[in-house]
């Protein structure tokens, strides 16, 4: 051993870096929290990360108004009482409020879908931060672009804050079943397909050839269960967020502890039989069908 | 010669492992035959073990739920070998210096989680390691430091602080050898030491 290590050649938030973080939360369930008291479970219960805001997207909803990112004393705050990564969300477009999150100490920043966009046409450069970024996707070529701007992790839209799993479930089919048929293409008609998606075509060849994203892909949006979670994980997804599932839930310590255990069982019927039992109320949530068009979330920003 | 590999995968950086694990075994014209371990039961049949960066409280949590834990300490007391990397080397420690981790002791030393800060100030370097030619190329995220060293052997420092160890069969690194294409820390941990012979014993 020698101790000639060159701190000259320390490089830090390289895609290497970035995307690697995004892959230390696989396997793992993100959690939606208001304040320290709600961080505190969230870790106790097995969160790999929680994900600070000022309301969860349930009250967001009900709430209306312009939804902004949380005061940063309150990310501060969680920050200082959970060892695990603390996330945080930004406005679609919002540079300043990214900057903010990162410069107040966030792990990682949700460019979401979840707050008013604050950039009608462009969304956020990614690749100018040193940290990484999860951006939401309804399908493939989304995904793609969110992916050329810089970020290290995609999650499905959903719906969120609706309870219903449904959009995540739709979401998580477009991504997958878009690769699939990008892997039996030629190369010309991947690059045709790139062309008709708006998709970057080096990111298209290489999803083609790795047979998925570049990226951690989780889900998100409408997870309310520790069955909605399995289902997720059933689809391929890498893990989990839920937003108002743990905390909207009639017992969150009960809610977080079986989604978490969920993840990890869900190909098993048996044990998730046992784990969804007895653990309260789920979150009441409104079904995506019956949601009037201009109150949902997941078209902004595409 | 096929090795029966177990990469512990509660939770973490699962495929990773698996495909560096492979790289590391095809170079050796051997064939790693990948157990993803979720559940108790499994542990037992493998030959190696990887236990992977993630989150090491909820690592450390569904370990001991799932009752994989005991059978990890059972593998090492075997004298077979383990590669334990970043949240791994925190749950294979003896001292994880937190209550939120339990922690299996089977690398006896201290470690401080997080103790480059936050996310932000995760990097990569260029690390010299005992017992490799060439520096290693390292990848540090939200990455834990070795505080003091029992009875193991260190293997690397950064800015003087151990990072990577061994005790025994256990190699643990606070770093992530799985990031990158280069297989040559999996080599150290079970192919290209006294655990090598562990290894070609199998056979």
């Amino acid at each position: 051993m020698t101790d000639e290590t060159d701190l000259e050649e320390l490089r830090r938030g390289t895609e290497l870096v970035k995307r690697g973080f995004a892959k230390m939360q696989k396997g793992g369930v993100i959690m939606d929290v208001v304040n320290r008291e709600q961080a505190r479970i969230a870790e106790d219960v097995g969160a790999v990360a929680v994900m600070n805001l000022e309301a969860v997207p349930a009250d967001i909803r009900k709430r209306g108004g312009v939804a902004r990112m949380a005061d940063p004393a309150s990310l501060r705050e969680v920050i200082d009482e959970v060892s695990i990564p603390v996330m945080g969300k930004a406005r679609i477009g919002h540079t300043k409020e990214a900057q903010i999150l990162e410069a107040t100490g966030a792990d990682m920043i949700d460019e979401s879908e979840v707050l008013t966009p604050a950039d009608d046409k462009y969304h956020i450069d990614k690749r100018d931060f040193t940290s990484p970024f999860v951006c939401g996707a309804r399908n493939l070529g989304e995904a793609l672009r969110r992916i050329d701007e810089g970020a290290a992790m995609i999650r499905t839209k959903g719906e969120a804050g609706t309870g219903d799993v449904n959009q995540a479930v739709h979401h998580q089919r477009n991504i997958k079943s878009a690769i699939r048929k990008l892997e039996g293409m030629s190369h010309e008609e991947r690059e045709a397909w790139a062309r008709e998606n708006d998709a970057p075509a080096d990111l298209v060849h290489e999803t083609a050839e790795m047979g998925r994203l570049p990226v951690v892909n989780f889900a998100a949006g409408g997870i309310a269960t520790p069955a909605d979670a399995a289902l997720m994980m059933h689809h391929g997804c890498d893990g989990i967020f839920v937003g108002s599932g743990i905390f909207g839930a009639e017992d969150p310590e009960a809610m977080g502890t079986a989604i978490v255990e969920a993840v990890n069982n869900w190909d098993d019927p048996e044990t998730l039989a046992e784990i969804a039992s007895n653990i309260g109320e789920g979150m009441k949530g409104d079904a995506n069908v019956d949601l009037p068009e201009e109150e949902k979330m997941q078209g902004r920003g595409v | 010669m096929t090795i029966r590999a177990g990469v512990v995968a509660v939770q973490g950086d699962v495929s990773e492992h698996a495909d560096a694990i492979r790289r590391a075994a095809a170079s050796h014209d051997e064939t790693a035959d990948v157990v993803e371990i979720r559940h108790s039961g499994a542990v037992p049949d493998c030959d190696i073990l990887l236990l992977p960066g993630g989150e090491s409280t909820t690592i450390s949590r569904l370990l001991r739920d799932e009752g994989i834990a005991p059978e990890i300490t059972e593998h090492v007391a075997a004298g077979k070998p383990v590669l334990a990397t970043c949240a791994g080397l925190i749950v294979a420690s003896t001292d994880p210096n937190d209550d939120r981790v339990d922690s299996l002791g089977l690398i006896d030393v201290t470690v401080e989680r997080n103790a480059f800060g936050r996310q932000k100030d995760s990097f990569e370097a260029p690390l010299d390691v005992t017992g490799l030619d060439e520096p290693f190329p390292a990848v540090f995220i939200r990455a834990p430091l070795i505080d003091s060293v029992g009875d193991a052997e260190v293997l690397a420092e950064w800015d003087g602080r151990p990072v990577a160890v061994r005790d025994g069969p256990v190699v643990g690194t606070s770093f992530h050898p799985e990031l990158t294409d280069d297989a040559r820390i999996h080599d150290l941990a079970f192919f290209e030491s006294e655990v090598a012979n562990v290894v070609s014993d199998l056979g």
